[in-house]
């Protein structure tokens, strides 16, 4: 387990390296460069080169390169072009909303979806199992920006139930739920269905296993069996699929920040490319994309570690 | 992929010779859900075809009398805020999201072909290095990695079509480098090797055809994928650009005047949702005729 810590975190530095390296030579080889790109078409040349001086962008490729590397290390996303604030600061300021929004929606996809995979697979083949297994793909195939919008056209603007802008009062808990329950929705749909998937097959394989006829031999009720034994095991592969989960519930979160207007990772990012904001977009992206490496890391030693088999993969 | 799994993945022209082409069809016409798919994808594909007969107005064409209608017989879709037809712009903006489907995931179909099985065939040190780079790049979440190239390229057409080209690579050169593995080491290829095959003969006459076939299928499920992209992008305005019309756009200004008139949003998402579901629906009806082992969860 140690050894395989070791090479799964290894190759996680890795990537996130390869990553950062990709990043920046795309932004280097990408013709016209940052300063411009800020400042718009009116910026006179002298407006320029005080930005380009001022973002480093005059010193020569290698020393750019290692400059980019070493203030990433120290936490130095570089400076807002227009509040001259820290990126850091106001990554680290939205990302709260962005990380509670996809926990939500997460916990909408266990709490829904885990029930109808698990009642699919005790019923296989009724007409219940049916429905639920056309709702899963459908679940999963439609854009969750379309269920954002939706979600938000009957539940806001026709029956006017939920709110439909914002993050709720500060300090006012209930408030705040409130307004969490369309947005999170929206991204957890999707993982409804994968996940009642997965733990219908995952479950129906269970419950063919010799441990199973063993139990009801002995005269257990199969609610027992179902619920104490089998659910137990069925869960198990979910956890390798969570980290990935989490990477596609970041991408439907920044849609459901902007269609809600809620304060996030996806909004800050969103208000930053239309105003050309372009250090808070790379901030942004670099930490998005370490917390999308993280999750995927973080599942992945969970699952070697619930399942001896799967720390042989690497 | 683990390694294991790959061996036992059966090629579609292995699967015909078992069971004949016949049967396959007469098992695909027996599975309601596929049917249903195949359905919603051909109308879809011939409404984006004939979109300029079908369509009772040009896509900008503009009636300034009838702003923000609700449906009538003129306009059975309503109109949007400048008075144009949502009818028409839903089906021009078909033809936007297939052209993009067709032209992303063909050309990403081929260089994921040919840098998996370069991968795959090819030496260690350039597999790594290949496997690395695919990695690196999927770890970006997708729409985050579209809005930085977008700060730095300007939102177009064709910079839609580079971010999906370049994030949907590794899902296909994976999957074909995985089947490579696998089928390098047969006694077939090690045969043709003994005869003095180079590699690119190895590569295209006897490797490629056994890859391809799982591919195509991944490529069809990859459509909902792409157009949802296309689309999402086109929503946030970073998309194709205005006038043309895109489902994405007619969402956006549903989305701006969403107040004023539900139709918008409905006219502009519920082809969507028809589209993704259709090409899912034929997808897996599809996968689980030729290929069941693909079958993921």
């Amino acid at each position: 387990m140690w050894v395989y810590t070791a090479r799964r975190l290894g190759l996680a530095i890795v990537i996130i390296s390869v990553a950062m390296a990709m990043l920046f030579f795309m932004i280097y080889l990408v013709p016209g460069d940052p300063a411009s790109i800020a400042l718009g078409p009116r910026a006179t040349p002298e407006m320029k080169e005080a930005l380009r001086a001022k973002m480093g962008l005059d010193k020569p490729v290698v020393v750019q390169f290692f400059n980019f590397f070493v203030n990433v290390l120290r936490g130095d996303l570089g400076v807002d072009v227009w509040s001259n604030r820290s990126v850091s600061i106001i990554v680290v300021e939205s990302l709260p909303y962005t990380l509670v929004l996809t926990a939500v929606g997460l916990g909408w996809a266990i709490l829904l979806g885990v029930p109808m995979g698990c009642y699919s697979a005790i019923r296989r083949n009724t007409w219940l199992d049916k429905i639920s297994g056309v709702l899963s793909v459908s679940a999963i195939a439609v854009p969750s920006f379309i269920v954002a919008l939706y979600c938000l056209l009957l539940f806001a603007v026709e029956w006017k139930v939920l709110p439909a802008i914002g993050a709720g009062e500060q300090g006012d808990y209930w408030d705040q739920f409130t307004h969490l329950i369309l947005p999170s929705f929206a991204i957890g749909l999707g993982w409804v269905g994968y996940l009642a998937r997965l733990v219908r097959a995952s479950m129906l394989e269970i419950m063919g296993e010799n441990f199973i006829r063993t139990a009801r031999a002995f005269g257990l009720a199969e609610r027992t069996i179902v619920y104490r034994y089998a659910l137990k095991l069925a869960i198990l592969p979910t956890v390798a699929l969570m980290g990935v989960g989490v990477g596609n519930l970041l991408s439907g979160a920044v849609f459901a920040e902007i269609v809600f207007a809620r304060p996030g990772i996806g909004k800050l990012v969103y208000d930053a490319v239309i105003t050309r904001n372009y250090p808070v977009v790379m901030g942004a992206v670099l930490v998005t994309t370490a917390l999308f490496v993280l999750c995927t890391l973080l599942a992945d030693l969970l699952a070697a570690w619930l399942d001896p088999r799967a720390r042989a993969a690497l | 992929m683990p390694a294991q799994l790959s061996d036992t993945l059966t090629t579609p022209a292995a699967a015909l010779r078992r069971e004949g082409f016949l049967g396959q069809a007469q098992r695909f016409s027996r599975d309601p859900l596929g049917m249903l798919g195949l359905i919603l994808v051909t109308l879809i594909i011939l409404a984006a075809i004939f979109a300029d007969i079908l369509a009772p107005y040009g896509p900008a064409a503009i009636d300034v009398k009838a702003r923000l209608a609700a449906p009538t017989f003129e306009h059975p879709l309503g109109t949007d805020q400048l008075g144009r037809d949502v009818l028409s712009r839903v089906l021009y903006g078909g033809r936007i999201a297939l052209e993009v489907a067709l032209v992303c995931i063909s050309v990403s179909l081929g260089l994921g072909l040919v840098l998996g099985m370069l991968a795959g065939y090819g030496p260690r040190w350039l597999d790594n290095a290949l496997i690395l780079i695919f990695d690196a790049v999927r770890s970006f979440p997708v729409i985050m990695f579209a809005l930085a190239v977008v700060t730095l390229v300007g939102p177009s057409l064709e910079t839609i079509e580079l971010i999906i080209i370049v994030t949907s690579i590794p899902g296909y050169a994976r999957i074909v480098r995985t089947q490579t593995l696998s089928l390098k080491n047969n006694e077939f290829i090690l045969a043709e090797r003994s005869l003095g095959a180079g590699i690119w003969r190895v590569l295209s006459v006897h490797i490629m055809p056994n890859v391809i076939g799982p591919l195509l299928i991944l490529a069809s499920m990859d459509v909902p994928v792409v157009v949802t992209i296309e689309a999402g992008l086109s929503f946030l305005g970073l998309g194709v650009r205005p006038p043309t019309p895109s489902w994405g756009s007619i969402l956006n200004d549903g989305y701006a005047f969403i107040r004023n008139t539900p139709w918008l949003v409905i006219a502009g998402g519920v082809p969507l949702i028809l589209t993704t579901l259709g090409f899912t629906f034929l997808g897996e009806a599809l996968r689980d005729i030729f290929d069941p082992k693909l079958r993921k969860g």
